[in-house]
């Protein structure tokens, strides 16, 4: 809401030297938030005058329209400047600025030549003036509205204070001038001059002369107050005083009746809405849209209706959407004389709908969905009335009332609750003082009971932490103390969060950078990719923030990949990145949700169908490696990160859980399908890891041989307290054993064989050798055997004879012989 | 053919000067052989000793044995120096630039939102609130309804909010995390004191300063007896914590459906106040709601936008380089950042 500080110095004696600060704190301290300060008219000095066009002289031979013009500017003779605009005539009152002023943007103006003439100042257009935009003409001033040679610094109101404060949803009258004034003097400590309380709605009394009304259902309007007047001059000009205090709260001046129906609306608060008397058939009904189907609003637009949408309707059918827009066949002309003028309280909630159907978020319905102090309808109708006879000589017809002003509820109130409450001693007194500030009247039926009335315009004022909300922002939310609650010990995270904190910090260690992508993907990147199944099953998004990610992810992968093609493409050669997420599947049906009531605690069984709803989110770790871990360096190159790794590292991460597993050969996208491992846990695929699919990697350009791994962190189970073995101290015995397998025997198969065989005093075994070359199928896999005994130096028969039940095992298990 | 005691003192005085004019350990390793080796004239007159008659033995014994620990304490005494002196040559020799970088080590880090989110959570456990999380695609009832959000509020209009088909199952995107602080308290009984950090859902542009998908830290405290001031001070503490011990902040009245009295609260840096989050009382309606006793207890939560944080206390300019996930912003901040 924009407010001239001129306006409010009607109602406020605001100190005339209060600095931009004060003023901004003021409003802050209440609760409205400042957008913005301007200071108008600094960067402009007279002389500006009023001055009347007395000559004409065209200049021909220009590029455009040269005037050489002769103005009167009350220094009894005629004055000559050169003006480039065309919308003004002899006899016509401008503004002039004279030789020595200075305008905005520091243009001064003196006597010069141009065109071949001598121009002695210049007429100005209201940008020139700093007070508008306007800039396809000149200024030209109301017919007598000021006396030739008179100041126009003060006949515009140039100087003044605009702000422009946000107002929250809760506070529907601080979009007013009156709204705002009050907080103003209420934060500043001043007297408020209410202007409602100016108006004297009583002289319009009612009578059934002018247009009639009636409201259809009271759910949708609760009151409304049709005027008529006639003999409304429609040549009357708006005063400059009203169309500059419009233009600088940021609407338009558009013609004496509307704006007469916007001035009240910006200062009390109330949209109004002036119909063409003569095109309405009948009396005015107030009703839901029901079996009308169509409106023109006079922005020329034929808008449908829906059945449960306010209109005004005459016996012809709806001729405005009500509270949101005028309709085009009942708007006031530049030949109206006869106006119905409207004000009424209608349903919030149905305006906000209405608005928001049809995409019209207007000033009055910004007002109206925002709930209007309901004594207005009556008291802003008057003040415009009042207006219409005083500058459009009109007269009085009639007015005509349906319905009830609607008040929000007593509460009651115990006045201690704001010290308790607010954790500070606050008096009595001062919950007293504060309360009748905003407007609450209050009885006292005991010093814990009080009945709070709210002003009519706070219908957000229905349980005691509103009242306490009121006291705290008029004393000063800064005089609230600090204090520091502690819950209770042994606040601890939780096994997950430390997992993935754990994850993070052990990958991160290693070399790689964490990243957080947006979960948004596309579906074909993703079937590209090779994803499909349940893995390709996402959520759709209702309302994508673009059409080229309309879905949830599935899995991390699609956009870490993103990110590394992202990475490559500024210039990277290394890239190791993993991320830590949500995935969402849309593998099961989702019940349709009902409309759960939020007046108590839902029964057990619907939240538990609330909760049955919401799809199971699993938690991923993934990551890949495009090029090296590290980097070739001048002391030498770094190994190639191989399928061998990003297995290496998806089984740490794992083991580091407390998880032991086990390794399977799979074919899965967008893995190698010969060089993709699945690591399971308790039989269950936890994880995934090797060398991508190479027509992945072609697609991406990645580098070759790049590497990924993902482990599903939330399907490892939590483990209890890891049990240690007692470590053994006698000195070990190590066998080697080469054996030769056929190639297509997993590893783990033949190293689990020899495990088997090797007995209970095997203390490690680890594979130092593997030799590919043998031909005919056969490899030849180098084993080295650690045994210890508890108690004793083993003997080198002992372990010639573990290693040769080792040896056969793995021939029994795996059709492995020895290597001579 | 024995030997003299004379004999034995010019034997020991040529192994001193031989040990003596022995230069470097090479020379010295010779010396030993010819000196004190097993064909030397010392170990010569040892092995005569035994055809000497005893008591030329005793004597002549005294004389070898005395003879033999000088040459070989001479020997040590030069094999050390020597050792010393060649150490103080290497050691020169084998000196290294230092500053030469250390390529081929990995270098990877947390994201920073990750760094700032444990950073908080362990601030808070160690005031005895729990952390909880919930899902990131949420009922919407849990999201808005609860929350005192009614169907009809602007904040549920597909301009704000991310829904997922099919709309009849009621499923958004998380806009804030307060559908946790639902679960919270739907789930256990007060006194509740916990954190809700995680990912957030809004549907804006990304700009410099705007992200579509960001993160939230709120806050709740259910308990009998909580106070706004309870809620200054707990904000109080989180802000010194961000931004140093000496952060002015402040609360400004402001609205939000799920709360009453509301607040925005700001803190002062580098000459200017800055937004920080919103906070206020929990609305009755909101307790009432999830089943909690107004007259018994009473709480606060608060809000705050993460990548907000980050930006100010890291001097983050643009919000492109904490959403693109270019590795170059990740490894600056390493493992932790400040």
């Amino acid at each position: 809401m924009r407010l001239p500080l001129s306006w409010i110095r009607e109602f406020v004696d605001v100190p005339l030297d209060i600095s931009l600060d004060s003023l901004e704190s003021a409003f802050v301290k209440v609760g409205f938030e400042i957008e913005s300060i301007e200071t108008q008219g600094t960067d402009l000095t007279g002389p500006l005058v009023v001055a009347e066009v007395k000559q004409i002289e065209v200049l021909e031979g220009h590029k455009k329209p040269i005037r050489y013009v002769g103005l009167d500017c009350g220094e009894g003779s005629i004055r000559f400047v050169i003006c480039g605009a065309s919308n003004f005539e002899v006899g016509d009152l401008v503004v002039a600025a004279l030789p020595g002023a200075v305008l905005p943007g520091d243009f001064s103006i003196s006597a010069r030549e141009t065109y071949g003439k001598t121009s002695n100042g210049m007429i100005c257009s209201a940008r020139e003036l700093g007070i508008s935009d306007e800039h396809s003409g000149i200024i030209v001033l109301p017919a007598g509205c000021a006396k030739v040679g008179s100041d126009a610094i003060a006949l515009l109101e140039i100087n003044d204070v605009v702000i422009d404060a946000a107002v929250n949803p809760d506070r529907g009258y601080a979009l007013s001038i009156r709204g705002l004034a009050r907080e103003l003097a209420a934060s500043l400590g001043l007297k408020f001059k209410d202007p409602a309380l100016a108006v004297d709605s009583k002289k319009y009394a009612e009578n059934k002369d002018g247009i009639q009304v009636s409201i259809g259902d009271p759910t949708g309007v609760s009151i409304a107050y049709i005027r008529t007047i006639e003999g409304f001059n429609p040549k009357a000009l708006t005063p400059l005083w009203m169309s500059r205090r419009i233009e600088k709260c940021g609407m338009r001046s558009i013609s004496l009746a509307v704006d007469i129906t916007n001035y009240v609306m910006l200062e009390l608060g109330q949209p109004l809405h002036a119909f063409d008397r003569e095109k309405i058939s009948g009396s005015l009904t107030m009703r839901f849209a029901g079996g009308d189907k169509v409106i023109k609003t006079l922005d020329g637009q034929e808008r449908k209706l829906s059945s449960d949408e306010l209109v005004v309707a005459d016996s012809t059918g709806p001729l405005a959407l009500a509270g949101v827009m005028g309709g085009a066949t009942s708007e006031v002309t530049d030949s109206t004389t006869a106006i119905a003028l409207e004000g009424a309280r209608f349903d919030p909630i149905t305006i906000a709908k209405a608005s928001r159907r049809h995409k019209l978020s207007s000033e009055a319905s910004r007002r109206l969905e925002r709930g209007v102090d309901p004594t207005l309808a009556q008291i802003s109708t008057a003040r415009a009335l009042d207006l219409l006879i005083e500058l459009g000589g009109a007269k009085y017809i009639g007015s005509c009332s349906a319905g009830t002003a609607v008040f929000a509820p007593k509460v009651s109130f115990d006045p201690n609750f704001v010290s308790k409450y607010l954790g500070f001693q606050v008096s009595l007194l001062d919950v007293e003082s504060t309360l009748q500030l905003v407007g609450c009247t209050i009885v006292k039926n005991s010093d814990s009971e009080w009945l709070i009335t709210a002003p009519s315009w706070r219908a957000d004022l229905l349980t005691a932490p509103d009242l306490v909300e009121e006291v705290a922002r008029n004393i000063g939310f800064d005089k609230i103390p600090s204090n520091l609650p502690t819950g209770k010990s042994g606040a601890r995270l939780s096994s997950m969060q430390l997992r993935k904190r754990e994850i993070g910090i052990y990958l991160a260690s290693n070399g790689f950078s964490e990243v957080y992508n947006y979960p948004f993907i596309n579906p074909k990147y993703l079937a590209d990719l090779g994803f499909s199944g349940d893995r390709a099953k996402a959520f759709k998004l209702a309302n994508p923030m673009s059409e080229e990610f309309p879905d949830l992810r599935t899995h991390l992968l699609p956009g870490l990949l993103q990110a590394v093609v992202r990475n490559l493409g500024r210039g990277q050669k290394n890239v190791a990145i993993f991320e830590i997420g949500s995935v969402f599947r849309d593998t099961v049906k989702l019940p349709s949700q009902p409309i759960i009531s939020t007046e108590k605690r839902p029964d057990d069984s619907v939240i538990k169908s609330i909760y049955d709803g919401v799809p199971v989110q699993p938690i991923q770790v993934a990551g890949v490696v495009a090029g090296k871990l590290g980097s070739d360096g001048w002391n030498g190159s770094v190994a190639e990160f191989t399928w061998v790794e990003a297995v290496g590292l998806a089984k740490q991460i794992i083991s580091n859980t407390g998880n032991s597993f086990e390794v399977v050969a799979s074919d899965f996208a967008p893995w190698h399908p010969g060089r993709c491992a699945e690591i399971q846990v308790d039989g269950k695929a936890v994880a995934h890891a090797g060398e991508l699919h190479p027509r992945v990697i072609a697609m991406l350009g990645l580098p070759e041989r790049s590497c990924a791994f993902t482990v599903v962190v939330s399907a490892l189970p939590v483990s209890g307290a890891f049990r240690a073995k007692s470590l053994l101290t006698m000195p070990p015995a190590i066998q080697d054993i080469a054996l030769v397998v056929d190639e297509k025997i997993p590893a783990a198969q033949v190293e689990a064989a020899l495990r088997k065989g090797a007995g209970e005093l095997l203390e490690s075994i680890e594979l130092f050798d593997r030799y590919d070359k043998l031909g005919d199928g056969k490899v030849s896999l180098a084993y080295s055997m650690l045994f210890r005994a508890p108690d004793r130096t083993l003997t080198a028969d002992e372990v010639s004879a573990f290693r040769a039940a080792a040896a056969e095992s793995a021939l029994k298990e795996c059709g492995a012989t020895v290597r001579s | 053919m024995s030997s003299t005691p004379g004999d034995i003192a010019s034997i020991v005085k040529s192994a001193l000067n031989a040990i003596k004019g022995a230069s470097d350990l090479a020379a010295i390793k010779l010396v030993k052989i010819e000196h004190l080796g097993d064909k030397s004239a010392l170990a010569k007159a040892s092995q005569s000793l035994g055809s000497l008659a005893p008591d030329q033995k005793a004597e002549f014994g005294k004389i070898v044995g005395a003879g033999k620990a000088e040459v070989n304490s001479a020997f040590e005494a030069r094999v050390t120096q020597l050792e010393l002196e060649r150490d103080a040559r290497v050691l020169v020799e084998e000196r290294v630039d230092v500053t030469l970088p250390a390529s081929k080590l990995p270098k990877g880090g947390l994201h920073p939102l990750t760094i700032l989110t444990n950073e908080i959570s362990d601030l808070f456990l160690g005031l005895g609130y729990r952390v909880a999380e919930g899902p990131e695609l949420e009922s919407e009832w849990l999201n808005f309804d609860a929350l005192n959000i009614p169907a009809d509020h602007p904040a549920r209009t597909m301009q704000d909010t991310f829904f997922v088909e099919p709309l009849d199952a009621k499923l958004v995107l998380r806009t804030h995390t307060s559908p946790v602080q639902i679960r919270t308290m739907l789930e256990n009984k007060p006194p509740i004191y916990v954190i809700c950090p995680g990912r957030t859902y809004r549907a804006d542009e990304l700009d410099a300063t705007h992200t579509p998908v960001f993160s939230q830290v709120e806050g709740l405290v259910i308990d009998r007896g909580i106070t706004m001031a309870d809620l200054k001070g707990t904000l109080d503490y989180f802000a010194q914590a961000m931004f140093g011990p000496d952060v002015k902040t402040r609360l400004r009245p402001s609205f939000f459906p799920f709360t009453e009295p509301s607040a925005e609260v700001d803190f002062f840096f580098n000459g200017r106040w800055v937004e920080w989050g919103g906070c206020g009382m929990v609305n009755p309606k909101v307790l009432q709601v999830c089943g909690i006793d107004t007259d018994e207890f009473s709480g606060f939560a608060f809000g705050m936008g993460l990548e907000r944080t980050l930006m100010v206390r890291h001097g983050i300019t643009d919000m492109h380089d904490i959403v693109e996930g270019d590795i170059r912003f990740t490894k600056a901040f390493g493992l932790g950042g400040r």
